[in-house]
């Protein structure tokens, strides 16, 4: 079933005498339950689409629908609603508050839907175990590593039943044993609870893990590649592939 | 090159900058006008005493302006340094740009100067405008003439205060200047990552210094407020040093523990953004518990100086005309030992023993004698409660003997004075009394109708209580005492004191005035050669004491407000500056508030608690030790009348509202201008 539907999508930067097209046209549809990898090198407008869906920024140009509402036209309290209720977010840099702890973070995505205590305390404890965090629980972010904090953002992101998790760069901070765990919690959730995630990433080795990558150059789709029954090994040299034609930095997929 | 980086400096941190800049000019305002009453009244058409009262006034403040001066300073350096922390970042690249500490100093210098000097000038300017509506002030406190006033500066007030206000600001370079020689490029660097202090204070230990500090602090109220009659003034000093103590302790458990309680009501805690605030509230009043320590006591002080001297100003001018119904007493003790240079046996006498008529440009005149019998001592007076008195009261002089004086001399001077006469029984005494700790006891005593010996006579109350009456004339409410009692009963006594009551003449060749001015001559001469029989010789015109009463209420009017205004611009500065450092800091976790969806209201609702906590914290407790010290405060009041208490209570309050509810609102305002970046 189709959750979200890009359509002829254009947003533009400056003013007449020097305008930047970071978006240039861009339509695709994401179905429920899937795991979409946007990859692109620096500039090339993937952290643009991303904001454009997210609502934190309006397109120029062009309509994105989640499940068939245009929420291009969302102002105000809705768009609040609207990101409260339907997305999860999570960032490259956690976003976690630093005076909170991995449990009241959590808590406070549920807090402001005002879901009862009660509740609460079971989904969490549910989300910890899924995601491996039980025991940072209890601690602040600065007394957790980075991989841990990413966790505990994902489980703030997933612990309403968003529609959408869109994931920005979530790799981007973390080593690369955190990373992988990461990115298996991701594909768990995505097989497991048919939780839709898209996610933007510079990184091979991250976009690997999703069932289909769009290839993004210069605001335009460049090409898109789907994983169907190939292993995570023979994706990955897939979208190496693509990123030599695409003349991205190749040291970038590492 | 630095200059314009000062510059530039200042209009981009203008936001942190505007409450300190603001607070500097209101500081440079209140001192100025202040300083300039003496100047601005120059215009007023006063008489030669009031002047001399607007030289004494002027003498006070300007004591109480290096006071004043003193705490502006700590204030400004506190602000300052405040600030530059914040700042440790930029100084830090500007380092490794390889900038020298000298240019950073230098650049610093600037910038002082410039805020220095716009301050100066801007807060002259706003003075300048305040002080004309200072002066209406005045003339209306002296009921002086404004129709030949004309628009004022004062230079010699500008002067001073550009001198203070310079010291100030040198003081503020020169430490800025220590600061900066004493950091260290990689304390400046790692300062921006602050790890997250979390205080983690032992709750048994908070809960005991609680409970601990109420008690102390319950005790010290009890002392003060209740029992204060019985306070001598090293249990004063220790009441007051263990109030603060336990402020200070209360502050200190409350942050510790609050969030702890709070986090175990979970329904509360878990609602809204709830956690999130009461974490912010924790932070905040967790690293400021010493200075919302200091800012509660100045709130408090700041509150009764100001009611209390209002009550004082107040009710002396409204009593002044009831305690002063005649224009001049003189007297003087009797002295019948002929064996002395020579005996003087009554006022009268000694005029004419210093070569005066004592009736000259007197219209209406009284003389009377009073008497003390030394077996009628105020301990006698109690009778058989004397012990439970002593107990409560244990500083009266309680070997004095009472003043005794015959129910027709009162009579004659009631007559003078233009009140209803009274009547006393044979066998029978009435205490006039208006000082009310005084008239308390008696009444106690009297109540079961406790005699007295008078000479011999044995005299039962007339009355279960003491009657409203005095002979001296006064500004207050301080007649502690007068037995009226039967004529026959001081018959072929010998008198203690005589007096002289007498009116002025008002149609003859002399005003007032020059009658005045004859009397106190007089008056002056007869103290200067002071021979053996001039003792305890006093005159009280009611002239002398409506002026004296006019100028202390408008001293104390000033005063109050002088250090009112400043402290509460004090505490204002230092909560404001804590909230918006603490909105800047914050300024990443409101974007996470909104990036997972938080509605701006809900924000905005938090924003206005957090800082509401911080500013009503120290008030509340402030007001609860307020109404304790104005409680102590109304006991001294008595003297002077109460009536006038609550009008003064609510002009503080007002004074409270504008000053530290302003700072609240506009420390809302800007917080939330920050967070929404």
């Amino acid at each position: 079933m189709e959750l979200l539907k890009v359509d002829q999508i254009e947003k533009y930067y400056g003013n007449k005498s020097s305008l930047t097209k970071a978006i240039d046209d861009i339509s695709f549809t994401v179905d429920e339950g899937e795991f979409v990898a946007i990859m692109g090198a620096s500039g090339s407008g993937k952290t643009t689409l991303l904001n454009c869906i997210s609502t934190i920024d309006r397109v120029t140009a062009g309509h994105i629908y989640l499940e068939g509402k245009d929420i291009t036209k969302l102002k105000g309290k809705s768009l609040n609603q609207f990101r409260r209720e339907k997305l999860g977010f999570i960032f490259q840099d956690f976003n976690l508050l630093d005076t909170l702890t991995a449990y009241e973070n959590i808590s406070l995505a549920m807090s402001i839907h005002g879901i009862s205590v009660k509740e609460m305390d079971a989904k969490i404890q549910k989300v910890a175990n899924q995601l491996g965090i039980e025991d940072v629980l209890k601690k602040y972010p600065y007394q957790m590593s980075g991989g841990q904090k990413q966790r505990v953002a994902s489980a703030r992101a997933i612990i309403t039943n968003p529609r959408l998790i869109l994931a920005d760069e979530p790799t981007g901070a973390l080593d690369s044993k955190s990373s992988k765990m990461l990115l298996e919690r991701f594909t768990y959730l995505n097989e497991e609870y048919k939780a839709t995630i898209m996610m933007v990433t510079h990184d091979s080795f991250s976009a690997s893990y999703a069932g289909r990558v769009i290839f993004i150059r210069d605001g335009k789709i460049y090409h898109e590649i789907v994983r169907g029954d190939d292993s995570r090994k023979e994706f990955f040299s897939k979208i190496i592939d693509v990123m030599t034609l695409l003349g991205g930095d190749v040291s970038d997929a590492i | 090159m630095l200059f314009k980086i000062s510059l530039r400096n200042i209009k981009r941190s203008i936001k942190d900058y505007a409450i300190y800049f603001f607070t500097l000019i209101i500081g440079v305002s209140i001192f100025y006008v202040f300083n300039a009453i003496s100047t601005q009244t120059a215009m007023l058409q006063l008489d030669a005493s009031e002047y001399d009262i607007i030289k004494m006034l002027q003498g006070t403040l300007s004591v109480t302006s290096i006071f004043v001066a003193v705490i502006l300073a700590l204030l400004i350096v506190y602000a300052s340094r405040f600030l530059m922390k914040r700042r440790h970042k930029e100084f830090a690249i500007y380092q490794t740009l390889g900038m020298g500490k000298g240019q950073i100093s230098l650049m610093l210098f600037f910038e002082t100067v410039v805020i220095g000097v716009a301050s100066l000038a801007v807060g002259l300017f706003l003075g300048t405008g305040l002080s004309q509506i200072m002066s209406a002030v005045v003339a209306d406190l002296f009921e002086a003439d404004m129709t030949a006033y004309k628009f004022m500066f004062s230079a010699d007030s500008a002067r001073k205060t550009v001198f203070y206000f310079a010291l100030m600001y040198l003081a503020v370079i020169v430490l800025n200047n220590l600061a900066i020689t004493k950091m260290k490029l990689i304390d400046l660097i790692q300062s921006g990552k602050r790890t997250e202090h979390v205080t983690n204070r032992n709750v048994f230990l908070c809960l005991i210094t609680f409970v601990a500090a109420v008690i102390a602090l319950a005790y010290a109220y009890r002392q003060v407020g209740w029992e204060y009659t019985t306070l001598d003034e090293k249990s004063l000093v220790f009441c007051i040093v263990l109030g603060a103590a336990s402020t200070f302790l209360i502050f200190w458990s409350v942050s510790g523990v609050v969030l702890r309680v709070i986090m175990l009501m979970k329904r509360t805690y878990y609602r809204s953004i709830n956690a999130f605030t009461f974490r912010q509230i924790s932070s905040v009043i967790n690293t400021m518990v010493f200075s919302m320590t200091i800012i509660c006591l100045m709130i408090f002080i700041t509150i009764c100086t100001i009611a209390s001297s209002f009550a004082i100003r107040n009710s002396m001018n409204a009593n002044i005309n009831k305690l002063c119904p005649a224009d001049i007493e003189v007297c003087c003790n009797v002295q019948s030992d002929e064996s002395e240079q020579s005996g003087c046996d009554s006022i009268r006498h000694l005029y004419e023993l210093s070569g005066y008529s004592i009736d000259d440009h007197i219209e209406k005149s009284v003389e009377f004698y009073t008497y003390m019998d030394s077996d009628l001592t105020i301990a006698k007076s109690m009778g058989p409660f004397l012990e439970e008195i002593k107990e409560s009261l244990p500083h009266l002089a309680y070997e004095t003997p009472e003043v005794v004086m015959t129910v027709s001399d009162y009579n004659r001077v009631m007559d003078l004075f233009g009140k209803d006469e009274i009547k006393l029984n044979q066998g029978e005494y009435i205490v006039m009394c208006n000082f009310k700790t005084m008239k308390d006891v008696r009444d106690y005593v009297m109540k079961s109708g406790t005699t007295i010996s008078v000479y011999g006579n044995e005299l039962k109350p007339m009355y279960k209580e003491c009657q409203d009456g005095f002979i001296e004339l006064s500004a207050s409410n301080i007649n502690t005492g007068i037995y009226i009692v039967p004529d026959d009963v001081v018959e072929n006594q010998e008198p203690k004191r005589s007096y002289f009551i007498g009116d002025y003449e008002e149609n003859s060749d002399f005003s007032i005035d020059e009658i005045e001015k004859m009397q106190i001559d007089r008056m002056e001469k007869m103290e200067a050669n002071s021979l053996n029989y001039t003792s305890g010789l006093v005159m009280d015109t009611r002239k002398e004491i409506l002026g004296n009463a006019i100028g202390l209420g408008a001293i104390l009017a000033f005063l109050g407000l002088y250090i009112g205004f400043v402290f509460l611009v004090s505490c204002g500065a230092i909560l404001s500056l804590k909230c918006l450092s603490e909105s800047v800091d914050g300024q990443e976790r409101y974007k996470v508030l909104r990036k997972i969806g938080v509605d701006e209201r809900v924000i905005s609702k938090s924003l206005l608690i957090q800082t509401g906590v911080c500013f009503f914290a120290p008030l509340s407790l402030a007001i609860i030790h307020s109404i304790v010290g104005m409680r102590f405060a109304r006991f001294f009041l008595e003297t002077f009348g109460t009536e006038a208490v609550m009008q003064s209570i609510g002009l503080s309050t007002v004074i409270l509202l504008v000053i530290y509810g302003g700072y609240f609102v506009i420390t809302y305002c800007s917080s939330k201008n920050i967070i929404s970046e």
